[in-house]
């Protein structure tokens, strides 16, 4: 730990950890979007962790700080493992199929920043969930 | 740096380290790592996040899920289903009692809607032992913004434009303070944070200092440059151990980070800061007496003037301030006086931070705006009274303030509303009183404490206080004549009118308001040898409800004195001569069938 020197300095440190914080301050806001990876078996076997971690860090690289990730079960569709969901407020829910890393981070990119959906992964869903 | 996804914060304040917070901590962290998600998702303790009543709290972000009552076994269980699988823990969330709904965040519960966090912005939502999460909040800004732009006249000024009041109780301007304190020369001055919190029942401050010990560090700094101090003190009492252990970790960090010490931030400011504990007198919260305390004295109080200001710490002048007061600091720095002046009323700016105890639902520490109602307070944000009991009154500013019945909980909560009516803001100790509480009693306890409390320098205080506890024992034993209440009234007046310090000058409002707004329990009390609430055991009376008895024996075998006849399947007899009043019999029976009145 150096000191630190001058009031540039402390600002300049502020910024690098703001990083640190932003999930714990958009947890509140109500335009959060969730992204939710299929962890079960079949996907870690698949590679869904390895999805999740290139999504994190594409997150993280583009500074967006509203999106949370976490995991869920199986949601039935093993043939397309890894499955990611991504949930955005007022809209109905996304399910992508088949995602890798690379598509992980195309899924930031591409639906997260711009609204564009990856239609050709989207997978239809064929059940009903109970609320 | 690990990118984490997830932040598990559990409260790692007094409250809910007893309630083995710590344990729990551990637990996760434990679990965590045998999952090998501890690159994945961060455990961070926190200070207190005012909801003590359910604690262990622990908080989920980004998905802003709040658990209550959190134990060590559960860890597993939040892991594999909240964290690995993304499916909340039904059972371990807040329920809340008036809408009979679960709620899964936290700003759904009434207890926070009503809440506006200012001093306690960082509690519950930062790691206090880690300098980088309290610099990521702004912290050490304002600092920085006073040394590097402001002079200290401008420093001064806006705390005077943000019209902050004294938080330890007794609500002098802050700003003004800070003036007297600049204009006394000398060649060393000295900051002052005043952390002996003594009520009892109030825990503000030392939640302030575990949940956020740099925002009081950064707040000290900045009145040591607007007044021209160079060192600064936190006395503190000793039976706060986690507070002081939080304190030198802050203050060892900000060292070596060069926020404190010589040369700040390369403008040429020094300050530094010593810890100083304080062996728990009450006394010692008075600024004076808590100098000569400092300074390796008898805690007494001194005439003033001399001002601290103009003679205080070693004969220097002196700011001394209290640890919230401090808290509202650096937010006035950062966004102005005029910001801080918006909140509140008019002539008590800002918000002020209330423990809640007694007989309420949810006991905890909880910040609001001056002015919003005691009724706010006591049922929305509170919950109201616990088991669904009557509201008898709540009772403010601990010994030296005095107690508000139901006919005034629509006062507004501000410095001079409370002393119109007899009490006093008090440093933030709101303790509710239910129907069986019984106010004479309740006048003895606090009597009883100033008693003990008193530093014995005054006679009205020493002796004074020590026969108004006289007078009430014997009330609440049943020997007193109504002549006991004036007697009461007027021993109260002269203590007030004669002692020195604050502590004697206010240690009959206990006394007084619950006389002016409860007289009928104390004539109940003298007249008809009676106490309504049913706690003055020498006034009680045990009896045999005869409808109930079943002739069960079980108070009778129970009775330590035999003063119970009867027989199995016969209705029970309580001989009165000979009852020691010692509710055995009424603790045992299973058919409501002894009565206490």
């Amino acid at each position: 730990m150096s000191k630190i020197k001058t009031f540039a300095e402390l600002q300049e440190i502020r910024k690098n950890l703001e990083n640190r914080m932003s999930l714990r301050k958009t947890a509140g806001s109500k335009d959060r979007i969730v992204i939710r990876v299929g962890m079960a078996t079949c996907g870690i076997a698949s590679g869904a962790r390895q999805t999740m971690m290139a999504i994190l860090d594409e997150l993280q690289k583009e500074h967006i700080e509203n999106v949370s990730v976490s995991q869920t079960g199986c949601l039935g569709f093993c043939d397309v493992e890894p499955v990611v969901e991504v949930i955005i407020p007022d809209k109905p829910s996304i399910l992508y199929g088949k995602v890798d890393e690379a598509l992980g981070r195309e899924i930031v990119t591409k639906h997260i920043m711009n609204g564009t959906l990856l239609e050709d992964i989207i997978v239809s869903r064929s059940f009903e969930t109970i609320k | 740096m690990p990118n984490y996804r997830m932040h598990l914060l559990v409260c790692g304040g007094t409250g809910c380290h007893a309630t083995k917070s710590n344990v729990l901590i551990n637990e996760l962290k434990r679990v965590l790592s045998e999952k090998g998600l501890e690159d994945e998702i961060q455990v961070v303790e926190t200070g207190c996040f005012g909801f003590c009543e359910k604690g262990p709290i622990v908080k989920v972000y980004p998905d802003n899920v709040f658990y209550i009552e959190v134990q060590p076994d559960d860890s597993l269980e939040i892991i594999e289903e909240h964290i690995i699988k993304g499916r909340k823990l039904e059972r371990l969330l807040f329920v809340e009692p008036s809408l009979n709904q679960k709620l899964e965040e936290q700003l759904d519960m009434p207890f926070y809607k009503k809440q506006l966090r200012v001093a306690l912005k960082n509690c519950g939502f930062i790691d206090p032992e880690d300098i980088d999460e309290y610099i990521s909040t702004e912290g050490y800004h304002a600092l920085g913004k006073v040394l590097t732009s402001m002079t200290p006249d401008a420093v001064i000024e806006e705390i005077k434009i943000s019209g902050l009041r004294g938080r330890g109780g007794g609500g002098f301007p802050t700003g003004l303070k800070w003036e007297f304190t600049k204009k006394s020369s000398a060649d060393q001055k000295y900051i002052v944070c005043n952390a002996d919190e003594g009520d009892p029942g109030a825990f503000m401050d030392r939640s302030i200092l575990e949940g956020d010990p740099h925002i009081v560090l950064e707040a000290m700094a900045i009145a040591g440059f607007a007044v021209g101090a160079s060192k600064g003190y936190i006395y503190i009492r000793a039976e706060y151990p986690l507070a002081i252990q939080r304190l030198s970790i802050a203050i060892e960090q900000a060292r070596n980070y060069g926020l404190l010490g010589n040369d700040i931030m390369g403008t040429g400011f020094d300050f530094d800061v010593e810890v100083d504990l304080g062996a728990g007198a009450f006394v010692c919260g008075e600024e004076t007496a808590l100098i000569k305390s400092i300074e390796g004295n008898r805690g007494e109080p001194l005439t003033k003037p001399p001002f601290p200001a103009q003679s205080g710490v070693w004969g220097k002048p002196t700011c001394v301030n209290n640890v919230e007061t401090f808290a509202n600091i650096p937010a006035i720095i950062n966004k102005g006086g005029h910001w801080f002046k918006k909140i509140g009323t008019e002539k008590s700016p800002g918000t002020k931070v209330f423990a809640l105890a007694g007989k309420i639902n949810n006991v905890g520490l909880v910040e609001v705006p001056m002015g919003t109602t005691m009724r706010d307070i006591v049922f929305d944000i509170g919950g109201g009274i616990r088991h669904g009991k009557q509201f008898k009154a709540v009772q403010t500013g601990g010994p030296s303030g005095g107690c508000i019945p139901y006919s005034q909980i629509d006062i507004p909560v501000d410095y001079d509303s409370l002393v119109s009516i007899g009490s006093m803001m008090g440093s933030g100790g709101l303790i509710v009183l239910d129907e069986d509480d019984c106010m004479v009693n309740i006048a003895k306890f606090y009597m009883e404490f100033i008693i003990d409390e008193s530093c014995g320098k005054c006679t009205p205080c020493r002796v004074g206080t020590k026969r108004l506890h006289e007078i009430l024992t014997k009330i609440t034993e049943g020997k007193a004549t109504e002549e006991c209440i004036n007697h009461l009234v007027e021993l109260s007046d002269t203590i007030k009118d004669t002692s020195l310090c604050g502590l004697g000058q206010t240690a009959p409002n206990p006394v007084l308001s619950t006389i002016s707004y409860f007289l009928d329990e104390y004539k109940a009390h003298v007249i008809d040898k009676h106490c309504p609430a049913g706690v003055c055991e020498a006034l009680l009376s045990y009896t045999v409800v005869s409808e109930n008895c079943i002739g069960c024996t079980a108070c009778l075998r129970a009775c330590p004195v035999n003063c119970i006849k009867g027989a199995p399947k016969e209705i029970h007899k309580i001989v009165q001569s000979d009852c020691i009043k010692c509710g055995a019999c009424y603790d045992i029976c299973r058919f409501e069938a002894i009565m206490k009145k």
